[in-house]
């Protein structure tokens, strides 16, 4: 009897060759049944290797799944459910598994030992780079990757539950029925396909029946229960502060499937119970690590579970729980025999015997007895403690993460009526009374704890990274004793498997090796994941375009119609230039559309500067506190250019604030800095200033605006605006602000303000008529031959006004540097005031933003080019500043750039030279004005 | 991590932006004599020992509240959590 169904048959092909499985196989039973011992080569030595577990714990059988036209290296065979038409293939051997041309690092092994690499190649020095490394990258590692973009769809999603049981063993079995019978919101997550945990693979009885029986009616009269989910195929990887564990859900094998291939589970639990069972651990002696090598709950499981006979077998073991696995020859340490070498190449036919005595064998389990799976118990740095008795490290309950639980198998009760008391025991913790004790076998543990057979020869320990007790004790010789060195000098336990059949070993060895006992030696720490969880499950949905959220202007779609080209600042997609046909590249669309503005109009998309509204009888005094100058006594109606710092003095943003009304202004952040003001001006608020009558609210989302700029902006913005509101330039003045209607009647807001110098607005309206009100201005323009503008023209336009941005404001610039030190009220203070005037920030020397021109005209300006004297060498102590912003002035004919400059200031007129080390580009350039274009500011009045 | 904000209930600490120490609350007083020792005080000392922490946490992704958080740094344990505002008003 087995729990395979063999009326369904499966077929799957294994490098390349087709064989047949059975539903409820995975891919190592099936290829077990198909008597594949060979599955892949070692890591470093390139050994033979078959399959030595029925778990996660696998060591040795690791292969490449195929698929959708990728591949997936690296999977453990036995924990992939066996589907029909999976192809996989074996890994980490040139040429065939059964013939590896690498197998010769076995005859080299002399020479490959623990820490190998250092030793042998250190020199000559110049060969590392060029003939060491890359050919050890060729020969190290495990399975390829296929190196295209992964095919397969992952998913994330949040769960909550009163209790997280981990484990569908007895133990977590019965304790979701106490439970859940309560009416607690239950999850039982369990990594196999199939719950049952060890009954599975035992042939074991429960109340006088079969054990699957009572696995079965648990299992249906939990999935009856609206209040308990059962997750199987469900890892609980790792453990996190409050109560917070991660859950891997695979919901299939299968590359290139429909729909998520795995779920990225983030699971709030009130409280969790571990009982995720025990693993067997093998023992370690010469030539232990052949195909046929199997651990002996291995072997019962592929018999019991998957109806897979192993004949002419023995069985080696120190323990009693060993001994009901079917074999042939039974070799009992406790009677003074045990194993002192195997023959067989591809597969073991043979074992000495310290006695002297050989038996041929086909297949040879071994079990040195049982780890309780204490990982999860750790994750919050709790450390397992040594239990004498059992000979095993069991949770220490002194030092469990919060609300967690441990029992059964994993808490060190190793027989079935042990695990179902500690169920019962943990569901009156947990509140809920537990139902009658089921009837089971209660064996004691009867255990001589026997690690490794000494000797010369290499007995393996550590199977995925070809970790010998050989290596062990050469670490400890050449002086590595913490466990933690020698972990990492031997690489002990620091494969894919984590260590989980050889870590307890290993410490044995180097117990031995330091004439410590285990627990003196220590472990190394536990950390997540349990398993290796796959980094598209933690990427989840957020790929590609979906990694991050795309914010789209107003007037996006009439952009794309008008063929522009979309640049990304921050989430948003900006219109960065708008290619007419017969342009020649993007210098050709800036240069006319910064001409046809400055000729007539052109309008540009602003919606995405940060907008918030700022309400209140101390709005005022509220400004005054995180601008620099003063904001409390602007009048109604008008609008101010405002610098705000950081606390420690630096320049944080700029942008305009317009006053509605005595308690309502309307601030503007530069784009970047939409959230990060919010959130400052939030902490002003909040913090410092909270018995202000003061609220704030972001709106940069609810408004569309546009800047409508050149000489005939404001006839086409009379087209546009209702005829009631007066906006000539008597009535609407420079820095006017006003609530009207336009179209006939729908809500705007008009502000009279200039980015590019021209007689210039910002209109802005609901975001709903956003698109609506471009294509009505440009409609309404065309006698004016109004255009729209993208980002490089409002660039180009402002750089020839000499305004400072992102690039002037770049976090290590104050208000002096910028030329705004006369914007600092000397009547107040303000958020960075103090700290601005601190030794340093002040005083002679500093970097004043400046105007460059190239000497020649016609030299080409690059931004990030340092400034030094004319004859001076290019060295750090030279350096007199740096270009920050440079654009081809289209009005100007030339190259402009705006830069700081050491007491720039006072250098008017001085040649430099422009040194761009990146580019190559040295220029020699003279220090203008900032302020390139209409100096005066007469056009902006007009 | 999870921070039981007073106002929501229990929400996860990805919905917060972290900033630092509570004491940026105490802002010195600009016009006092030590002002600059003062600030720089204030923006840069901190004692940094392990235990217990009261740290600024804003509610970004959610009502947009400065809340006190106290910490553990070591355990992660999180004892205490107060609007900021309230905080400041009472001045401790």
């Amino acid at each position: 009897m087995s729990l395979v169904d063999y009326n369904t048959p499966l077929g799957f092909t294994w490098n390349g060759k087709a064989y047949q499985g059975f539903e409820g196989d995975t891919l190592a039973s099936a290829l077990l049944r198909n008597g594949i011992k060979i599955v892949g080569r070692s890591f470093k030595y390139h050994r033979p290797r078959g399959i030595m577990t029925a778990g996660s714990e696998e060591p040795n059988a690791l292969v490449t799944l195929i698929g959708g036209g990728s591949q997936e290296p690296n999977r453990r065979a036995t924990t992939i459910k066996l589907f029909d038409g999976l192809e996989a293939k074996s890994q980490n051997h040139m040429g065939s598994v059964n013939f590896d041309l690498l197998a010769v690092n076995d005859l080299l092994s002399p020479f490959l030992a623990a820490g190998f690499y250092y030793k042998t190649f250190m020199w000559p020095r110049a060969f590392w780079e060029k003939l060491y490394e890359p050919a050890i990258r060729r020969a190290a590692g495990l399975g390829a990757l296929s190196a295209t973009p992964d095919p397969d769809q992952y998913d994330k999603g949040f769960l909550h539950c009163d209790v997280l049981i981990i484990g569908a063993g007895p133990s977590g079995l019965l304790t979701a029925l106490n439970a859940g019978r309560a009416g607690k919101s239950i999850i039982l997550a369990d990594e196999d396909f199939r719950m049952g945990g060890r009954l599975l693979s035992e042939r074991e009885e429960i109340n006088g029946s079969n054990a699957l029986d009572w696995v079965s009616s648990a299992i249906a009269e939990l999935k009856t229960l609206p209040n308990v989910r059962l997750m199987p195929r469900t890892t609980i990887f790792g453990v996190y502060d409050h109560g917070i564990y991660g859950g891997l859900e695979t919901m299939t094998d299968q590359i290139g499937a429909k729909g998520a291939k795995q779920v990225l589970w983030r699971i709030y639990a009130k409280k969790s119970v571990l009982a995720a069972g025990a693993t067997e651990r093998p023992i370690a002696f010469a030539n232990n690590d052949r195909p046929g090598i199997m651990l002996a709950s291995a072997v019962r499981s592929y018999a019991n579970r998957f109806g897979i006979e192993m004949p002419n077998s023995a069985l080696l073991t120190n323990h009693d729980d060993a001994l009901g696995t079917p074999v042939d020859h039974v070799i009992d340490i406790r009677k003074g025999e045990h194993i002192v070498d195997t023959q067989g190449r591809g597969g073991i036919k043979q074992v000495t015997l310290n006695t002297g005595r050989k038996l041929s064998v086909q297949h040879l389990a071994v079990s040195g007895g049982w780890n309780p799976n204490v990982h999860l118990t750790c994750h919050k740095r709790g450390r397992p403690k040594w239990d004498e008795t059992l000979a095993c490290f069991v949770p220490d309950a002194q030092n469990l993460p919060a609300e967690m639980h441990v029992i059964g198998a994993a808490n060190g009760s190793f027989s079935t009526h042990g695990a179902f008391i500690d169920a019962n025991t943990v569901s009156e913790l947990l509140g809920v009374k537990s139902g009658a004790l089921p009837a089971a076998e209660d064996a004691p543990v009867n255990i001589t704890p026997f690690w490794y057979v000494k000797g010369n020869k290499r007995g393996w320990v550590d199977f995925q990274n070809d970790v010998t007790t050989k290596d062990i004790t050469l670490a400890h010789q050449e002086g590595f004793s913490s466990v933690e060195h020698v972990k990492r000098y031997t690489t002990l336990g620091m494969a894919t498997d984590q260590g989980k059949t050889s870590n307890v070993i290993g410490l044995a060895v180097l117990a031995d090796a330091t004439g410590q006992t285990i627990p003196e030696t220590g472990t190394t720490i536990f950390r997540p994941p349990y398993t290796p969880v796959p980094i598209g499950a933690f990427a989840g949905a957020h790929r590609g375009q979906h990694f991050k959220p795309t914010r789209l202007t107003p007037s996006h779609d009439f952009a794309a119609e008008q063929g522009a080209t979309f640049v990304e600042t921050g989430y948003w997609k900006r219109a960065q230039w708008l290619a007419r046909t017969g342009e020649q590249g993007w210098r050709d669309s800036v240069d006319r559309e910064v001409l046809m503005t400055r000729n007539s109009v052109g309008i540009c998309d602003v919606s995405t500067l940060g907008k918030i509204d700022i309400q209140g009888r101390d709005a005022g005094a509220f400004l005054n506190k995180v601008y620099v100058n003063s904001f409390k006594l602007l009048k109604v109606g008008k609008c101010r250019y405002g610098l705000m710092l950081r606390e420690d003095g630096i320049a944080m943003d700029d942008g305009t604030t317009a006053r509605l009304s005595e308690t309502h202004f309307i601030m503007t952040t530069t784009t970047a800095k939409a959230g990060p003001v919010f959130r400052h001006l939030e902490f002003c608020r909040q913090l410092l200033f909270p018995d202000m009558d003061v609220h704030l609210i972001s709106t940069t989302d609810q408004w569309a605006q546009y800047s409508v700029a050149g000489p005939n902006a404001r006839k086409l913005l009379q087209k546009i605006v209702d005829p009631e509101f007066d906006i000539s330039n008597e009535a609407f003045p420079y820095m006017a602000c006003g609530q009207m209607t336009v179209c006939g009647g729908t809500r705007a807001r008009l502000f009279r303000l200039s980015f590019s110098g021209e007689l210039a607005y910002e209109i802005s309206v609901p975001a709903r008529y956003g698109d609506a009100l471009i294509r009505e201005m440009i409609a309404q323009g065309k006698e004016f031959d109004a255009i729209m503008y993208g980002t490089e023209a409002l660039g180009v336009m402002r750089i020839e006004k000499g305004h400072a941005a992102g690039n002037e404001l770049n976090g290590t610039t104050t208000a002096t540097n910028l030329g705004l030190g006369g914007f600092v009220s000397q009547k107040k203070d303000c958020i960075g005031k103090v700290l601005s005037g601190r030794e340093g920030l002040t005083g002679e020397d500093q970097l004043n933003l400046v105007g460059f021109v190239p000497d020649k005209k016609g030299e080409t300006l690059t931004n990030g080019a340092h400034f030094i004297n004319q004859g001076d060498d290019s060295t750090p102590e030279n350096d007199q500043g740096y270009m920050s912003s440079v654009a081809w002035s289209p009005m100007l004919e030339t190259y402009i750039g705006l830069g700081f400059l050491t007491n720039g200031k006072k250098r008017m007129g001085e040649t430099l030279v422009a040194k761009d080390f990146v580019r190559n580009n040295h220029v020699e350039v003279k220090v203008v004005s900032p302020h390139f274009f209409d100096p005066d500011g007469e056009r902006l009045r007009v | 991590m999870i921070i039981n904000h007073p106002l929501l209930g229990p929400r996860d600490a990805s919905e917060f932006t972290y900033l630092g120490d509570a004491s940026l609350m105490q802002r010195p007083n600009p016009k006092s004599e030590t002002a600059i020792d003062d600030f720089y005080r204030y923006l840069y000392l901190r004692e940094n020992t392990p235990g217990e922490h009261r740290e600024l946490w804003y509610h970004e992704q959610g009502d947009r509240s400065w809340l006190v958080v106290t910490r553990n740094i070591s355990t992660h344990e999180i004892t205490k959590v107060e609007l900021a505002r309230d905080v400041a008003r009472s001045g401790t």
